[in-house]
């Protein structure tokens, strides 16, 4: 039994996820995504692999999607209408509602604002989505006789899920984009502990996953207003069901039928959204949705700062942006600029790199937007001219994702509220805004989920190789899970689970339930000795309880593999029972056992001139209670049980089982007769050489 | 296992309650109150004091007499509640699981969770706790205006619970009241904090999701279509799988229609779908016997659209009714029953209303009404198909979020909201509860309307207008009577049957006259009937057990051959987890795995032994003497070569005595060699 898991896309890049995994006879398509850096064949994932022949509705049984971001969905209306894929597609509901508003607005921009060729039509949109069965977290659905899968809450993004599936005995999770940490808009991953073949995960959404919430959060001027806002009391009451609507309202600014779902909400609590406020929040995310929608989900970091920044613009501020030369600090500025139009700003921006940027600027009064290198604050022109905005209330800074320690970026982001530098203090009063969360983190999250779930192999996908070794080395290090990043149309298989079935008989389960009470002296020997205050009679004991199985397997001809208690089997087979027993009747020396038996107890000695049954049983015990390690000695009186084994004070002149001769003249020697069954023969036989004070090891 | 039905209900409002007795657990099938027992209570009586005077003077004439109810009849006092009488006869305590299938039968909850020793968990959907919650916060709240009124309760009890008192009580209201065994009437009403109390012993589930008990239950619930919420329950276990099915719907018009693919394969069918009793109808016989398999054509059969175009026709009969009354002046009463025919009455009047060209306003008069329209509109998960895709289009689940937009309806918590006051315009069309016409603003509005010929009042046909109206007669309103469909209709019951492939079914005692099952042969049927307890056979014979790989690559079979068996040992760590049983490798495979057998069997024959012995390279001799009488099978073989030994054979037992271990196991070896074993 394997699971074969064949990566299309996202394996060691990010972009384009689609993992296709055949378990047991049953292909799932996990997520169907585009990657948006491309315009050729790279574009999407190479469905050939999957089928030479073309025939996808043989080939797969169904299709997963986790999240309606372009890189997990973009290629699905391709896949469905011009591959010609009809078998189900499975998506939440909040998925199923946004994914044609996303695909959609993405053929727009394509067709429209590019001017290319438009690689599926709206009608293939639409035809795509009817193929598609929403569900529910948590929903267990059966797909086929033999193919369950269910959602799971995955708090990336609205309706954002992870998707356990099932087939047979073999279980696997695909987690898609997923978030740990509670955060104010969306709530943590939560998923059941489930026992997992393989579990494939996301390694960087960090940096995009965080995005959505926070420009959620920036749409209120406050994280404390945010908190007030009944509008997500009652999304915390009503459960997830209502994040759609707070989504719906972020995705489909371009699309005024989604409000119609979200004014249900509003116009109850019209009274704690303030309308006017509101009105121009919408303002700011229309004009900057719309400037930057086009670039999809990788400038959606891009969304969140414009919005920031004309805050700051508006409320009079300057704004450094300490940006790197090139990369995102460009297309940054592009949007911006875009934006700037739209809205009809005339607060100039400058990007010191480009524009020769007069020093005197720094102190010119009015607001203005400044790109700066370099980008972590280390020095040079970024750090002059943040030594002079700072101390201003009014005044924005951004920061890059991430900033190495002991840098000012890095300083500021941990909160500082005073930075030295060159011996004056700088009192940072400017807001700070943090350009998205670092792709380099520690992969705590991952781990976490990985620690939590605990698989049998962990495949990670959708980040850069470089950065998904660590944590790879770390998941098959501290974790000791199995772990690997395969490559793009690389295939993996991974052995998975499997159970023989039989059934079990009523009274075989009765008896694996039955408790089995082990009683062990403290852990070990050195143990008590070094707990100096230890004496015997305080030792603490422990109890052990360990209940083991034991029945017998019947496999009849033609009848189903069945499982009984030993019992049941001598009934099935019309026998009766014979027992192989042992028995021998141990000679003990009587002195030997006294002086064992520390002097200290001379009551016991003198008793023993008279021994009497119970008397030596209870030396015996204290004896054998010193030298033996294992069983749990019970003492009844007239006899002494360990396990099966049986002794009892033998007074008979001639027993059957009084083996070795010639010990009988022996002055003050006791006879003990033992019985015990061949399956504790090793114990019986360490008990017997104690008695006979041979060496207890046996050699 | 064991079934007992403590109440077959009645209708929608009072779905059937039973416990079920399953590995060990008792399972609680929903626990709904009696609110038409609340006709015997008076609502504010319009003239209280020529009441209490009437009463006073004509104490001797009501009295044994039967004459025709008036309103006077009835007991002015705080309502008690009708709770399921037979769940009394249970000890709380020993309920394990309770599954609530629909709001309605939940509102018996809180009596139930405070009653002291009440541990068990409850399983609720979502969408159903949360209706269900709210139509028990808008009893409490209607409830204490009757406090106010007659005053709070004397600590001894009612005074009407006075066993004279209801002795005076007409026979028609002392049976509902009492029971026809006269015992007694639930109780008084929870308080708010009871509610709450009882809410926090909940777990929500979702359609599908799986809920595990104890390790041992999976419960899943699935869409029954009865209502928004609604379900059906599917309890499976290591020995087979449990259905209980409540009232269902085939093509609802709000909620998710009743997912009846779910059920299929159950093992056990327990069929508590009990509407279809009162209607009266008969089905083809004709229809269905055991040949006829086609399976798309039974499930055609099943889900045609008739149903749900009739249930459309009966909503917009009710809108045209209503429509006639307030073109003719009168105002039109509806109380709220049902959230989900309530939701599309809302729609279609106001379709009807647009077509009509009229201007009437509509008014919601309820202290849920806001909360429970808003949350209506945010569960898409839990609607029908034709719902869900509104969502996906972006349009409102439903269309009073926009009605309330354009002020075509207006919602208000009470009849003496100031908004309401200022806003207030007859004629109007006004949804308000309770439709047992004992609580609520429907009363104030009764009273109002009463005399008025234009008017109309609008009742399902379960609650008992005569009975119902009597404290606001006369009456020269009209009353319009409808009915909604409450379950599946009597003639899908066995096309139904035969998908689902069950292996018993468990029907209703009076079902015996109205569906025949004689020629059924695909699965066995059984009938129960009110408060008794029938046993039902095991399902399986035995439990399935799941053996890991790593403990069957280990088995070492025995081949026994005048069985033609295949025998082996099987050891490990039984996990009981997720309803399976689950053989695991134990944790410390300590004792290097013992191949010896432990359990033998057969007699041992001397000459057979001695034989093997020597094949060992041991010596004796066997002495038939015994001692002891009672072994007259046995023998003894004395060993001397290598050592001095002894085996003592006898009919059960083979007593081996060597004092050298190495002997001692070569011995067992012989003996095992001439014995069976494993």
């Amino acid at each position: 039994m394997a699971i074969d898991c064949l990566v299309l896309g996202a394996g060691q890049e990010v972009g384009k996820s689609c993992v296709v995994v055949t378990i047991n006879g049953k292909r799932i398509m996990f997520d169907c995504g585009m990657h948006m850096a491309y315009n050729d064949h790279r574009q999407y994932p190479d469905f050939s692999r999957i089928s030479k022949s073309c025939d996808f509705n043989n080939a797969i049984d169904c299709i997963v999607i986790t999240h309606f971001h372009l890189d997990h969905i973009g290629a699905l209306p391709y896949f469905t209408e011009i591959c010609g894929y009809n078998g189900p597609i499975y998506m939440t509901y909040p998925t199923r509602a946004l994914a044609p508003i996303m695909l959609e607005d993405y053929r727009k921009v394509l067709v429209d604002r590019r001017g290319e060729v438009e690689q599926f039509t709206s009608d293939h949109i639409a035809e795509c989505m009817k193929k598609v069965i929403a569900v529910d977290l948590k929903q267990t659905v059966q797909v086929d006789k033999d193919l369950q899968i269910r959602a799971y809450y995955a708090g990336h993004v609205l309706g954002a899920a992870m998707f356990y599936a099932k087939v047979g005995d073999s279980a696997m999770v695909y987690t898609g984009d997923y978030n740990m940490t509670p955060d104010r808009h969306l709530g943590a991953a939560r998923i059941d502990r489930l026992q997992l073949d393989l579990l494939i995960t996301d390694f960087d959404f960090h940096g995009i996953c965080l995005v959505f919430q926070f420009t959620f959060c920036k749409c209120y001027n406050s994280e404390i207003e945010y908190r007030n806002s009944l509008f997500i009391d009652y999304a915390a009451a009503v459960s997830d069901t209502v994040d759609y609507i707070i989504v719906s309202y972020l995705i489909s600014l371009p699309c005024p039928e989604m409000e119609a779902l979200a004014f249900g909400l509003r116009s109850t609590y019209a009274t704690t959204v303030r309308d006017s406020k509101y009105a121009r929040e919408r303002e700011f995310l229309k004009a900057a949705a719309s400037s930057v929608l086009h670039t999809a989900v990788a400038s959606i970091l891009s969304f969140v700062v414009i919005i920031v920044v004309h805050k700051c613009v508006a409320g009079g501020g300057k704004v450094l942006i300490p940006a790197f030369a090139l990369g995102r600090a460009q297309e940054l500025c592009i949007l911006l600029d875009d934006y700037w139009e739209r809205m009809n700003l005339r607060v100039p921006i400058y990007f010191s790199a480009v524009h020769n940027f007069d020093r005197s600027l720094i102190d010119a009064p009015g607001p203005c937007v400044l790109f700066a290198t370099p980008g972590m604050l280390t020095g040079g022109f970024s750090l002059e001219v943040f030594k002079h905005w700072a101390p201003s209330e009014m005044n924005l800074i951004t920061l890059p994702g991430y900033c190495l320690a002991g840098t000012i970026g890095n300083k500021l982001m941990s909160g500082n509220p005073t930075i030295e530098l060159e011996g004056t203090k700088i009192d940072v009063r400017c807001q700070i805004h943090q350009l998205a969360f670092s792709p380099h983190t520690d992969g705590k999250g991952i781990m976490d989920l990985v620690k939590f779930l605990s698989p049998q192999h962990v495949i990670l996908v959708h980040g850069e190789k470089p950065k998904m070794a660590t944590l790879k080395e770390r998941i098959q290090s501290e974790l000791g899970i199995k772990c690997c990043d395969p490559a793009n149309n690389e295939s993996v298989c991974i052995p998975s689970t499997h159970y023989v079935k039989a059934g079990a008989s009523d009274a075989f389960i009765r008896s694996c339930l039955n408790p089995n009470f082990q009683f062990l002296k403290s852990g070990s020997e050195e143990k008590s000795v070094s707990g100096s205050k230890c004496t015997e009679g305080t030792l603490p004991l422990w109890i052990k309880d360990e209940r083991v199985a034991e029945g017998i397997l019947v496999l009849e001809k033609s009848e189903k593999a069945k499982v009984v208690h030993q019992d049941e089997l001598l009934l099935m087979l019309g026998e009766k029972r014979h027992e192989v027993q042992f028995a021998y009747c141990c000679p003990v020396n009587v002195d030997e056992l006294e002086k064992f038996t520390t002097t200290s107890l001379t009551p016991t000695a003198r008793m023993l001139r008279d021994p009497n049954k119970s008397s030596l049983i209870r030396l015996l015990v204290a004896k054998l209670s010193r030298k033996l390690s294992e069983g749990n000695i019970q003492d009844f009186g007239e006899h002494l049980q360990v396990e099966s084994f049986h002794l009892s004070v033998c007074l008979k002149d001639t027993c059957p089982y009084r083996i070795t001769n010639g010990l009988e003249d022996k002055p003050r020697t006791a006879f003990f007769c033992c019985t015990w069954s061949a399956a504790d023969d090793k114990l019986a036989r360490k008990i017997i050489s104690a008695m006979e004070n041979r060496d207890l090891v046996e050699t | 296992m064991k079934f007992t039905c403590l109440c077959q209900g009645g209708g929608f409002n009072f779905p059937p309650c039973h416990i079920l007795n399953v590995s060990g657990f008792h399972v609680l099938f929903d626990c709904p109150l009696d609110l038409s027992a609340l006709t015997v209570f008076s609502p504010l009586p319009n003239d209280f004091y020529k009441a209490i005077c009437k009463e006073n003077s004509d104490s001797q004439n009501r009295q044994k007499v039967e004459k025709p109810l008036d309103a006077n009849d009835l007991i002015f006092a705080e309502p008690w509640y009708k709770t399921v009488n037979n769940l009394h006869l249970w000890n709380v305590s020993f309920i394990d699981v309770v599954l609530i299938s629909s709001p309605m039968g939940m509102l018996g909850l809180p009596f139930l969770t405070r009653m002291e020793g009440f541990s068990a968990k409850i399983y609720i959907t979502e969408a159903a706790a949360r209706i269900g919650q709210l139509m028990m916060e808008e009893l409490i709240c209607m409830n204490m205006e009757y406090r106010q009124f007659y005053g709070a309760e004397e600590s001894s009890g009612p005074q009407w619970m006075k066993w004279e008192e209801l002795e005076l009580l007409p026979s028609a209201l002392r049976k509902i009241a009492l029971g026809e065994d006269g015992s007694e009437l639930g109780g008084g009403c929870p308080c708010i904090a009871h509610v709450k109390d009882c809410i926090s012993k909940v777990q929500t589930l979702r359609f599908g999701e799986e809920a595990c008990y104890n390790g041992i239950l999976i419960i899943k619930a699935f869409s029954s279509g009865l209502d928004i919420g609604a379900c059906n329950w599917i309890i499976s276990g290591a020995k087979g799988n449990i259905a209980y099915i409540s009232g269902s719907n085939f093509a609802s018009g709000h909620a998710m229609d009743f997912d009846y693919r779910a059920i299929q394969g159950s093992d056990l069918i327990l069929y508590s779908d009990l509407s279809s009793l009162d209607s009266t109808e008969d089905i083809d016989q004709s229809s269905f016997s055991d040949d006829n398999n086609n399976w798309e054509e039974l499930m055609n059969s099943l889900s045609n659209y008739d149903e749900s175009v009739e249930e459309m026709e009966k909503l917009a009969f009710i809108c045209s009714c209503a429509i006639d009354s307030v073109k003719a002046g009168g105002s039109v009463l509806i109380p709220i029953n049902r959230v989900g025919v309530f939701l599309q009455l809302l729609e279609q009047i106001a379709i009807f209303m647009e077509c009509s060209s009229l201007k009437i306003p509509i008014y919601i008069i309820s202290s849920v009404a806001e909360e429970l329209l808003a949350y209506t509109n945010t569960i898409p998960e839990w609607l029908c198909k034709q719902r869900q895709e509104k969502l996906f289009s972006g349009d409102p689940l439903f269309a009073h979020v926009k009605l309330i937009k354009e002020k075509k309806i207006h919602v208000f918590p009470a009849v003496h909201s100031p908004k309401l006051l200022m806003n207030w315009q007859e004629p109007c069309i006004v949804f308000s509860p309770h439709w047992s016409l004992r609580l609520g603003p429907t009363i104030h509005l009764l009273r109002r309307w009463s005399g008025d010929h234009n008017s109309l009042l609008v009742l399902e046909n379960e609650v008992d207008a005569e009975l119902a109206v009597l404290p606001f007669k006369p009456i020269s309103m009209k009353v319009l009577q409808c009915s909604f469909l409450s379950g599946k209709k009597l003639q899908k019951v066995q096309p139904l049957l035969k998908i689902l492939q069950p292996k018993l079914v468990l029907f209703p005692e009076e079902w015996r006259t109205h569906v025949s099952f004689s020629d059924v042969t695909s699965f066995s049927v059984s009938h129960y009937s009110e408060n008794e307890t029938i046993h039902i056979p095991s399902l399986k014979e035995s439990a399935e057990l799941e053996i890991a790989a790593d403990i069957a690559s280990k088995f070492q079979w025995r081949m026994l051959k005048q069985k033609k068996l295949n025998i082996t040992r099987l050891k490990g760590r039984l996990f009981v987890n997720h309803g399976k049983h689950q053989l695991l490798p134990e944790n410390e495979p300590g004792g290097s795995s013992q191949t010896r057998p432990f359990l033998h069997w057969g007699s041992p024959d001397p000459e057979n032994l001695l034989a093997e012995l020597s094949k060992m390279g041991i010596n004796g001799s066997v002495e038939r003497c015994m001692t002891d009488a009672e072994s007259e099978d046995g023998f003894t073989v004395k060993v001397q070569d290598p050592e001095k030994s002894m085996i003592e054979v006898r009919a059960a037992v083979t007593v081996i005595s060597a004092a050298d271990k190495n002997l001692a196991s070569r011995i067992v070896k012989a003996m095992e060699n001439i014995l069976e074993g494993i």
